[in-house]
């Protein structure tokens, strides 16, 4: 998966935030719609799109949607 | 002194007993005088709990529960049993919308299917003797809500309404069948590292009422219901969570 096919992705997982918001700077932890139901989301979509385990401190510990989609590639 | 808890003579089956729970109350049945045939997948760390286990005479079995084949051949070879505990599950916290229809599938059978196969088959064979107790660890979680449990939930919940059922068809033969719905408990070896943090996870637990409990909270309760104590209780739902579902 390209970053660009990641945050498209990230963002799918949102329902309220529009997806022109999400870019691969974007600080997604300060997002209003933030929280632990989205964060499960993007766990589980991780999981099926890509193969790939994140879990609830990988999230907390990245700060922009790029460094996330880093991480995960290096998994 | 005359234990009124011992387990002494009896021949008990503990599903899910690899590991954390499960491991603990093979571990304690074990101390209270029980015979104890270990069942789940993984056989390196099922010879772990049998080593672990006070007298002798134990065994396992390994065997994947989710496989309809398997639980029938497990119900040919065990011996007849004074109590079941049917506790090998697993979890999942996925969201509603991205649930897809494989993990239905295999979270209902791990966490419920199987356990209803299994007890069909015993009950069939006569493997159950009268007296006996049949313990379903279910959860909290069968009882209140938490995002992204839906799965899991319902699963548990699944098993819930099922044991009240079978508790009214063997009262005849004075076999109890009863759910222990533990909250959460950290497992043996630390914290899993999942959706929540570590840090996450302690900091939810230290809101209890009573606090952090431990897998040894758990396994006694197994313990009580397994034991003779409790042979005027059936279709129970002992909640064993430090107040995890009062708040
Ligand atoms: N821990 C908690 O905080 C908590 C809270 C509420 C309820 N519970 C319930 O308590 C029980 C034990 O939880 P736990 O935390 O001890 O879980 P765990 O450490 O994940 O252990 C699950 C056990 O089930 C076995 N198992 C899983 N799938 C299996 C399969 N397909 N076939 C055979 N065995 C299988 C596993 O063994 P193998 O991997 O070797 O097969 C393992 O022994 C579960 O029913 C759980 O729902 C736990």
């Amino acid at each position: 998966m390209t970053l660009d096919e990641f945050v498209k992705a990230f963002a799918a997982e949102f329902d309220d935030t529009p997806e022109e918001t999400f870019k691969p700077e974007t600080h997604y932890r300060e997002l209003d719609e933030w929280g632990s139901l989205v964060a499960l989301s993007i766990i589980s979509m991780v999981d099926d799109e890509m193969d790939k385990r994140v879990t609830g401190a990988d999230l907390r510990n990245c700060t922009t949607i790029e460094e996330l989609y880093n991480l995960v590639e290096s998994k | 002194m005359n234990n009124p808890f011992s387990l002494e003579g009896k021949t008990l089956l503990v599903t899910g007993s690899s590991s954390n729970i499960g491991r603990k109350i093979a571990i304690r049945c074990a101390e209270m005088g029980a015979k104890i045939i270990v069942v789940a997948r993984d056989e390196e760390r099922m010879k772990a709990t049998v080593a672990d286990l006070a007298g002798n005479g134990h065994q396992y079995y390994a065997v994947d529960l989710s496989n309809a084949e398997s639980i029938a051949n497990l119900a040919e070879v065990l011996p007849v049993l004074d109590g079941v505990v049917l506790c090998a599950a697993r979890f999942d916290s996925t969201p509603v919308k991205n649930i897809k229809r494989e993990l239905v599938q295999d979270m209902f059978n791990t966490n419920t299917f199987a356990n209803f196969d299994l007890i069909q088959k015993l009950l069939k064979k006569k493997k159950i003797n009268k007296g006996g107790s049949i313990v379903f660890i279910s959860s909290v979680a069968s009882m209140r809500p938490y995002k992204g449990n839906s799965l899991y939930s319902a699963t548990k919940g699944a098993i819930n309404s099922f044991s009240k059922v079978l508790a009214t068809e063997l009262g005849s033969q004075r076999i109890r069948v009863n759910c222990v719905h533990p909250g959460i408990v950290p497992r043996d070896g630390g914290v899993r590292e999942g959706a929540l943090t570590v840090e996450q996870q302690r900091e939810e637990m230290a809101k209890f009422p009573l606090g952090m409990g431990e897998t040894d909270d758990i396994a006694y309760a197994s313990v009580y219901l397994l034991s003779d104590v409790s042979k005027w209780v059936t279709g129970i739902d002992l909640i064993v969570d430090g107040g995890q579902s009062l708040i």
